[in-house]
């Protein structure tokens, strides 16, 4: 009964936002649909979602995903909500992604802004290589680091022990205690915030973002010595071309131009 | 894991080395308990939850608590808590806190089993106990009225109650949930010590080298005292040694050097491999420490055929035919077993082979003494062969890997010059052999002269937070009185009597109704009014379907006294909003008998009051004639307990005298005085000793205007005179209000922190002034024994006194009752997570902890899942012989079990894992085995 009351909800929910979808396109809510825009750059998509700026084009607002999902995790932007129109997200805090092994929400996706390729290794479809978001830390705020026994992150972590793993140090304060903190390894996790969901701080301390948003990134001219797998980098290494403000200028005509040097 | 592993041994090596021994508490932190800091009060209390006893600091504005911090002050903790510890501020304010008493009644008002709740007055309340209790009485005498006692009441709930059932109803239905917890351990320590717990402390943590956690996940159930041994590991990383011994891998196995996964049960073998190893390798190694064994101990055997602690065949409910077929077919091995393959060669020096039958007798405590040579014999079975055969319990592990394991963790045993703490909890105490593993334990430290030395002994560490401070200490145990005193013991009954000023003879000298009797008594119709203290005894309790049906559908009265509505507050007829922690003076003692005060902090909530009050209001309704007078034979009493009405008036009280003249309104009692220039009670609320702004209508119908004494102080100070001066010594009451604990035996003041040991107890100093010795083990039960081998006792040898000294003991490994087979082909493991507290009415209710695991999930491995077409996340079933659950599929995180078994936590009311579990107990403490049955998993 409960199911039932539950699962009418959500399909009223679905047309709402797949209307909402469609009036955008019209256009007379345009100016929205840009800031918006701006806004999905702090999205989380589903699994095996392409780069946020194909996924705008490629997503056709169909909501299949969204009733794929057996947790209710994944949500249809509504008008209001701030977020390109009729796309799918979720909220980790509220509803994380469960991570099922069989990823009901991509091979419905009839366009492929769901890239069913980017979630399979050797033919099967491997959750464990999603990459929805990063989860980050505060370290100022995690009561892990203020030497609290906590760590429901890590216990949370369905892949945990690679994903996020636990970091240990002496308290020098107290003299006989240990910090156990957690720390999160960007090649493993998946940002599917069950950590941001379990995380007992009033407003999480560990928490999601899209991984552009969170990770920096180093360039492929330099690989670390001691590290044999840091060697992977190099396959997408290319011809480096470098221009400064000082290089810009061809040789022979910065040469001709003594610019008052004698 | 492996990562983790790494990244423990970068941190380490980054990490410099300070001592933790000695290092001062900073001046500043030393100052006075209650400091004044803008408009909120901080004063020390400690934790609600775990048996690590953390010292805290609450915070209270406008009357409320308003933050909690940890003590930095505090010894244990030094400022630091766990998550549950961290949440202490809001585990008395959930929105459905119990704030009147609720009765189910009719249209009319009127008590009716059947009727919904509605709220009544607290006079109505002890009307309806007074008549149901009076109902219970007529019907079957003291043995009739049962309590569901606690190790989380405070020291003086516990000890009130116990004076009101012991002194004044003369019942010893009255047992803690405490059973459920560390019964084995007790049992244990009794029969290796000759008295109740540990004989060394925390301070073990930072002085060993080797820490070996024997089926506990201390990283999850005690993580303070887990960051400690972390800490510990991190300042030697090389030399520090940690070894994780489970029935699957969880968090403690994070950052240990050797983990073994063992076979349910098989811990028995374990323990006897290792002592096989010392014993066997001895002549060439030198291994035993031969000057403490024979100084110090002696060598032991008892039956075996003790059962599994079930329900007997001539049982009322089970001639009634109340248990089905399928339960039957276990619990008849309560009478009778086959010798299975596996354990017929670790019986056969008892007498027993495979494919024997053994007829089993029942629990005994009985034992005797035997030869080294004999218990010699009963390890040779123990080889690495045989043991790695039994003991393996990943079926995926190579054995040879295994057997190296094994190989090494008797070689750190064994090593010269490295000190060894074993740990344990549940594990090896909620196991129907729980009482043999513990003593199993105390037999290699033994050996090894590596038990009661700093940095070395085998450790139990406790699950609740006053499971030691109050349960044990107090005695709210059927069997017991204060300070290791036994009811069964007329010497020890007089000397409760003297001092509880009631007659010679009120107590009942038989005990034997511990908690699953009581659950079992009332099934039977032997107890029909039943009252549940600071428990959750029908949510955590195995069979729990039997004990719901019986006190929902038969004719019988159950109160429940608790903060929130859980389970047991739920199949009641009556319910009674009660004070919580700090809503109330009370007092706490941890694992390593440190005890530790606090104020009342706050008025309770609504007209809840403490458990200490509705103790004493209801003995305001018995009076000498109603109790005093001879009760006939019932259930386990075999004979009349006299009356002792004329010795009672000899004694000056008359007929009509109340029980709360006598036991808790006396003169002694009044010369406690409340006094506000008193620095202990200045500013301080003491509901029960003044009343308060509530303005509470109590139990006679006018407003509660207080006893007009410093009744806690009373409690506490009548019963820790019954600790002093034999080796239990609490400190005075006000002492505690200035410092944080104190571990007893306090003596002159001072602390003590390894028992046993004459350089730090002075108690064993005294005991051997004139021999010399290095320790005297002087716990008095059972320290006197006849002789016999492992197949008996000669009942002609003489009884030998072995003061002062210790036993170790000769015992097999048996399977338990109940074994995974082609029907129901799965271990289940019950237990907790660090985020919830027992049966969850405090964490669940708090929204951080609710929504960080809001419900129990069933931890699977990933090839059983598969097999078994389970999916991650989808709903199984779970289902025994005696009942089945719904629960999600979790093959992944923090529990990682080996195919064949599964692990479910109990917390959960939704996920009613207790309905599936089998009350089998060790025969000897009465402790259930949560950790062992058989079920079949399959999709939902």
């Amino acid at each position: 009964m409960n199911n039932k009351m539950h699962s009418d909800r959500r399909k009223f929910i679905l047309r709402m936002a797949r209307g909402a979808g469609i009036a955008a396109l019209g256009g007379f809510v345009w100016s929205a649909y840009v800031d918006e825009v701006t806004a999905s750059q702090l999205m989380l998509r589903p699994p095996g979602a392409i780069k946020e700026e194909d996924f705008l084009k490629t997503c056709i607002k169909c909501g299949l995903c969204v009733e794929a999902c057996p947790y209710d995790t994944l949500l249809l932007a509504k008008p209001g909500d701030h977020k390109p129109l009729g796309t799918p997200y979720f909220i980790p805090r509220d509803i994380p992604c469960y991570m099922c092994p069989d990823i009901p929400c991509v091979p419905v996706c009839p366009t492929g802004a769901l890239n069913e390729a980017s979630v399979t290794t050797n033919g099967k479809l491997d959750i464990n290589i999603a990459e929805m978001g990063l989860a980050v830390i505060d370290r100022e705020t995690c009561i892990a680091f203020w030497g609290i026994q906590c760590d429901a992150c890590y216990r949370a972590c369905p892949i945990l022990g690679q994903a996020i793993s636990v970091e240990y140090n002496k308290n020098e304060r107290t003299g006989k205690h240990a910090y156990l903190t957690p720390v999160v390894h960007a090649d493993a996790c998946t940002g599917c915030g069950l950590c941001e969901k379990a995380c007992v701080t009033e407003k999480a301390s560990i928490f999601v973002l899209p991984k552009e948003v969170a990770m920096g990134k180093a360039g492929n001219y330099y690989i670390k010595g001691w590290d044999k797998n840091d060697e992977k980098r190099l396959e997408d290494a290319t011809e480096i071309k470098t221009q400064t403000e000082i290089s810009k200028d061809k040789a022979v005509d910065s040469l001709n131009d003594a610019g008052g040097l004698y | 894991m492996s990562l983790s592993r790494r990244e423990f041994l970068k941190s380490s090596a980054a990490a410099s080395a300070a001592a933790a021994i000695g290092m001062s508490v900073p001046a500043e932190l030393e100052a006075a308990a209650a400091t004044a800091e803008g408009d909120w009060r901080w004063d020390k209390a400690a934790c609600r939850f775990c048996g690590t006893g953390c010292g805290i600091m609450m915070a209270t504005k406008n009357g409320k608590i308003v933050a909690v911090k940890g003590d930095p002050a505090a010894p244990v903790n030094r400022g630091l808590n766990c998550i549950k510890g961290y949440f202490n501020a809001k585990i008395m304010y959930g929105a459905d806190r119990l704030t009147q008493p609720l009765l189910r009644v009719d249209a009319n008002g009127n008590f009716d089993k059947q009727g919904k709740f509605a709220p009544v007055s607290w006079s109505r309340a002890f009307d309806e106990m007074e008549v149901h209790i009076k109902k219970a009485l007529k019907h079957a005498g003291p043995e009739s009225v049962g309590v569901f006692a606690s190790g989380q009441y405070t020291v003086m709930e516990g000890y009130a109650a116990q004076k009101m059932m012991k002194g004044g109803f003369r019942s010893n239905a009255f047992d803690p949930n405490a059973r459920h917890c560390m019964a084995s351990a007790v049992v244990g320590f009794y029969q290796t010590f000759g008295v109740d717990e540990p004989s060394g402390c925390y301070d073990d943590i930072e002085l060993t080298d080797t820490i070996v956690s024997w089926g506990s996940n201390m990283a999850e159930m005690h993580p303070i005292l887990w960051s400690r041994v972390t800490d510990r590991k991190l300042s030697d990383p090389d030399r520090v040694k940690v070894i994780s011994i489970q029935t699957y891998t969880h968090r403690t196995s994070d950052i240990a050097d050797i983990e073994i996964i063992f076979s349910p049960n098989t811990d028995l073998a374990l323990w006897n491999y290792i002592a096989r190893e010392i014993v066997y390798r001895d002549a060439a190694e030198g291994i035993i420490d031969w000057d403490f064994v024979k100084k110090h101990t002696i060598f032991t055997a008892g039956p075996v055929n003790i059962g599994y602690g079930m329900r007997k065949s001539d049982e009322k409910s089970i001639k009634e035919g109340k248990y089905t077929p399928l339960e039957m077919e276990i619990i008849s091995k309560e009478m009778k077993t086959t010798v299975s393959n596996k354990e017929g060669p670790a019986l056969e020096p008892f007498g027993y082979k495979a494919g024997d039958t053994m007829t089993h007798t029942g629990g005994t405590l009985g034992h005797w003494e035997i030869s080294f040579e004999d218990y010699k014999k009963s390890l040779e079975p123990y080889t690495l062969d045989y043991t790695a055969a039994i003991v393996k319990g990943d079926p995926d592990e190579n054995i040879e890997v295994f057997r190296e394991k094994l190989q090494a963790l008797a070689n750190l045993y064994i090593e010269k010059n490295r000190k060894v703490v074993s740990f344990w909890t549940m594990g090896m105490n909620q196991h129907t052999r729980g009482t043999w593993v513990n003593t199993l334990s105390y037999n290699v430290h033994f050996m090894l002269n590596k038990q009661a030395v700093p940095g070395s002994g085998a450790f139990s560490l406790t699950g609740q937070p006053s499971a030691c401070g109050t349960a044990r200490e107090v005695g709210t145990f059927t069997h017991r009185l204060p300070a290791d005193m036994m009811v069964a013991n007329p010497a020890h009954r007089k000397i409760a009597e003297n001092k509880w000023m009631v007659p010679e003879g009120t107590i009942n000298p038989v005990g034997v109704q511990h908690i699953m009797k009581i659950h079992r008594d009332i099934e039977d119709g032997l107890i029909k009014f039943a009252w549940v203290n600071v428990c959750n005894p029908y949510q955590d309790t195995a069979s729990a379907s039997h004990w719901i049906k019986a006190a929902r559908e038969m004719d019988n009265f159950i109160v429940t006294s608790d903060g929130y509505p859980g389970i047991s507050a739920k199949v009641s007829d009556l319910i009674l909003p009660s004070a919580m922690i700090y809503e109330k003076w009370g007092a706490y003692g941890n694992a390593e008998r440190r005890t530790q005060h606090w104020r009342q902090q706050v008025l309770p909530v609504g007209d809840a009051m403490s458990d200490t009050w509705q103790w004493v209001e209801l003995s305001k309704r018995f009076t000498v004639k109603e109790l005093w007078g001879e009760w006939a034979p019932s259930g386990p009493r075999k004979e009349a307990l006299p009356s002792v009405i004329e010795k009672a008036k000899a004694m000056g009280y008359n007929e009509n005298t109340t029980m709360f003249e006598i036991l808790f309104a006396n003169d002694i009692a009044k010369s406690y005085k409340l006094d506000q220039n008193d620095p202990i009670q200045k500013g301080y609320d003491n509901s029960e000793g003044y009343g308060d702004s509530r303005k509470v209508v109590g139990s006679d119908g006018k407003v509660f205007e207080g006893y007009g004494f410093f009744i806690q102080k009373y409690l506490f100070e009548e019963y820790a005179a019954f600790t002093r001066g034999h080796g239990h010594d609490l400190a005075p009451f006000d002492m505690y209000h200035k410092v944080r604990g104190l571990k007893w035996p306090v003596v002159d003041g001072k602390e003590t922190q390894w028992r046993f040991n004459a350089k730090y107890d002075p108690y064993a100093a005294k005991a051997t002034k004139e021999s010399g010795n290095s320790h005297a083990f002087y716990g008095t039960i059972a320290k006197a024994l006849k002789s016999g081998d492992l197949k008996g006792m000669d009942k002609n040898t003489e009884q030998k006194s072995l003061a002062n000294k210790a036993k170790i003991f000769a015992r097999p490994y048996m399977d338990p009752p109940e074994m995974p087979d082609t029907n129901y082909d799965t271990w289940l493991c019950t237990g907790r997570v660090l985020e919830h507290w027992h049966s969850g009415t405090m964490t669940m209710r708090v929204p951080e902890l609710y929504r960080a695991v809001p419900e129990a999930l069933c931890y699977m491995h990933p090839k059983d899942a598969e097999a078994k077409e389970l999916k991650q996340g989808a709903l199984c079933w779970v289902e025994s012989r005696r009942g089945k659950v719904k629960a999600r599929v979790e093959t992944r995180g923090r529990n990682r079990p080996p195919r064949g078994l599964v692990f479910v936590p109990w917390f959960d009311e939704k996920v009613f894992i207790n309905k599936v579990c089998l009350d089998a107990t060790c025969p000897m403490s009465g402790q259930t085995d949560y950790k062992k049955c058989a079920v079949k998993i399959y999709k939902a």
